[in-house]
């Protein structure tokens, strides 16, 4: 199959520019990764074998300069776990570890709820709201599905680290959802 | 005994590897008597399965929805390429 970059940015620009600005929550950071692809792929597209489809050659280019992205920030921010416990102020636990007030019931049918369009949107608000570096741990765990020793050796981070990482990162998350959808939005939102 | 604030550290690392079996114990009894950590349970787990699905929804390729490159983007990239390619 020959390969034709003039068709290039119609055909997969969005697609690709989406892929990114999921995984990385910075548009203009999305759009330079995506010229770094294609560039990278017209470099190299006489080893573009057509045994998979253009699409998911370009993909397989971009996951890696993400992965590189990734990489060079947990090296400028190193991941630090710390000891686990949550900072002070922002405890929902009391001195002996009990839930002061405790996590709200939802509501909504928890079926239907994760698909539903609000929903995601304010998942992906309050994904930007961690600090880069949980963030990128926790969109390679949970929405590339990708395995912890694996996430360990990328980053460079000890799996004892990276499951305080991801405990944090969860529970700021879970938090930050039912402050801004369920309080948001008594009964459920909608 | 368990705490909650030990239950909810457990629950997390649970989704990522298995516990050991006292712990998993422990855990199993706790979100019996406790509807707060058994609540945190089913949320982390709707927000992963949250997390699934924006992938799925965002890295369809023939999927017109949410966003675009800006057309000041695709123009740059496009005049980077047509450069390049000479």
């Amino acid at each position: 199959m020959p390969v034709d970059p003039s068709v290039w940015v119609d055909r997969y620009g969005d697609y690709l520019f989406r892929y990114a600005v999921l995984r990385l929550r910075d548009r203009s950071r999305a759009e330079d990764l995506v010229q770094e692809t294609f560039l990278a792929a017209l470099k190299g597209r006489t080893s573009f074998s057509g045994r998979s489809s253009e699409g998911t050659w370009l993909v397989g280019i971009l996951k890696h300069k993400i992965l590189d992205h990734f990489r060079r920030q947990s090296r400028e921010m190193p991941l630090t776990g710390g000891d686990g416990t949550d900072p002070p102020g922002d405890d929902p636990f009391n001195a002996v570890g009990h839930w002061v007030g405790g996590p709200a019931e939802w509501g909504g049918d928890p079926a239907d709820l994760f698909r539903r369009k609000e929903f995601i949107e304010q998942l992906t608000k309050c994904l930007s709201g961690l600090t880069p570096a949980h963030a990128n741990v926790f969109i390679l765990r949970e929405v590339e599905g990708a395995d912890t020793k694996e996430i360990c050796k990328e980053l460079d981070v000890t799996e004892t680290n990276l499951w305080v990482i991801l405990h944090r990162a969860r529970m700021q998350l879970r938090k930050c959802l039912e402050t801004r959808w369920f309080h948001g939005n008594p009964g459920g939102g909608s | 005994m368990l705490s909650c604030r030990d239950v909810t550290r457990l629950l997390s690392r649970s989704m990522d590897a298995s516990l050991p079996v006292g712990k998993r114990i422990g855990v199993r009894f706790h979100l019996l008597i406790c509807k707060f950590c058994a609540r945190y349970r089913r949320q982390l787990l709707l927000i992963r399965k949250a997390a699934r699905h924006l992938a799925e929804a965002a890295d369809r390729p023939e999927g017109s929805a949410g966003e675009k490159l800006s057309a000041e983007a695709r123009d740059r990239i496009r005049e980077s390429l047509r450069t390049r390619n000479g």
